[in-house]
């Protein structure tokens, strides 16, 4: 990655103009992709003196600041408490602690990557972001919406009591998923997401009807899971073929959602 | 390319530093301090080998800007211990045969630092997870497990 220039805004303002005035302007989050990349970035903006990095836990919700990272969410006690610890628990296997440390909330969302461990499991649970221009909006849109230039600034996370469970298929421990997925229900309203298909997370909406529609038992389970699978596209990388992801899908869903049940 | 004057302290000294604003603080730490002791391995943050601690916290210093180490305080290898005066995890890992080729090794202690500042006893489980960053294709890791065991042990 070749950077040309590099400021560090005062203000979330003037990182904005600076990020529009020039198509070649990057936010750079927090740089775990410096060096796998040969994108050349004419002003670098680093946005590490906005103040940004914090989580704060309010009435109705957990507010994360986009410059959080994620060892900040891995290790932070209302994260923990909240959500059978979905959260934490999704982003453990990225490599390793060092990077956990640099790698941030706010890029790793913006920059909705298929493998991301993090979008599958903040997809079940009502997530919003914020962008600086776009305003807020749920996360499942903002995932649909076509990439525009603007600045992620909060992920605001309703406090509901949401039991919910990820599980991930890996080569090997810190490596990217195969597949990821995550699941979760209150009230009898489940979601189910999957990702790393390798095409980002994506809920599926018809197998998160029938568990919320539906008295449950094995074979309903075993239904949703297979519904899950039949809804989503799958496609072919170098970790894993469409065919067994479609397959492990199945798995992962069905043992997500029991996993679901059994949390207290 | 731009510079810019940064200040910060590297193993307890403050210093200030001009550097290119693009640089890594890997290659502050090498080619402008001239501190080899940190290595460059996979330069894409996967393998650990570049471990620093800045401000406590463990970092991958390939994936770091040079400028967003302003103010911060800096550890590297050569701040661990000296020749005379070891720390005990290097003492651990000498004693213990977890060093081989021994370039992963300075990241592995930094790693192992940041671990053991912030939980005294850590069990075989949190060791291995706190080092999972950190790739040796030497040791198999038991040796470097049971060096920190050893630590944790007689702290």
């Amino acid at each position: 990655m070749l950077i040309l220039d590099l400021v560090q805004p005062d203000s979330i303002e003037d990182a904005y103009k600076t990020l529009i005035k020039r198509k070649s302007n990057t936010v750079l989050g927090g740089c775990a992709f410096l060096r796998m990349s040969s994108k050349r970035i004419g002003t670098a903006i680093d946005l590490s003196k906005l103040n940004l990095n914090f989580i704060q836990e309010r009435d109705d919700y957990i507010e994360t600041g986009a410059m959080a990272t994620l060892r900040d969410i891995e290790t932070n006690p209302v994260f923990n408490q909240y959500f059978c610890g979905v959260l934490p628990k999704s982003i453990s296997n990225i490599i390793g602690v060092q990077f956990r440390n640099v790698a941030t909330v706010g890029a790793s969302v913006f920059s909705k990557y298929g493998f991301s461990d993090l979008l599958t499991a903040l997809l079940v649970l009502d997530t919003e972001v914020e962008l600086y221009n776009g305003g807020s909006m749920l996360l499942e849109k903002f995932l649909d919406k076509s990439y525009e230039k603007d600045i992620l600034t909060r992920v605001l996370i309703p406090k509901k009591d949401r039991k919910a469970a990820y599980q991930s298929l890996r080569n090997s421990a810190s490596d990217y998923p195969i597949l990821n997925v995550a699941v979760s229900n209150i009230n009898n309203d489940w979601l189910i997401a999957v990702g790393a298909r390798p095409l980002r997370a994506k809920i599926a909406r018809k197998a998160s009807d029938v568990l919320s529609q539906e008295t449950l038992n094995v074979e309903k389970i075993e239904y949703a899971a297979n519904k899950a699978a039949e809804e989503l596209s799958f496609g072919t990388n170098t970790r894993g073929t469409a065919e067994y992801r479609k397959a492990i899908c199945k798995v992962l869903v069905k043992r997500a959602i029991t996993e679901v049940l059994q949390c207290k | 390319m731009p510079k810019r004057i940064i200040h910060l302290t590297v193993n307890g000294n403050p210093i200030v530093v001009r550097v290119d604003e693009h640089r890594t603080l890997l290659y502050l730490i090498r080619e402008v301090l001239g501190l080899k002791g940190t290595k460059e391995g996979c330069g894409e943050g996967e393998c650990g080998a570049c471990t620093v601690l800045l401000d406590g916290l463990a970092v991958n210093s390939c994936l770091v800007l040079a400028v967003q180490a302003e103010g911060k305080e800096l550890l590297t290898i050569e701040g661990l211990g000296t020749e005379e005066n070891l720390h005990p995890l290097q003492k651990a890992f000498i004693n213990e045969g977890a060093i081989q080729c021994g370039y992963c090794t300075p990241g592995m202690l930094l790693a192992a630092k940041a671990l053991m500042d912030k939980t005294l006893n850590p069990s075989e489980e949190e060791i291995r997870r706190g080092l999972s960053g950190n790739l040796c294709r030497c040791t198999g890791y038991q040796k470097i497990v049971e060096a920190i065991q050893r630590v944790a042990s007689e702290e």
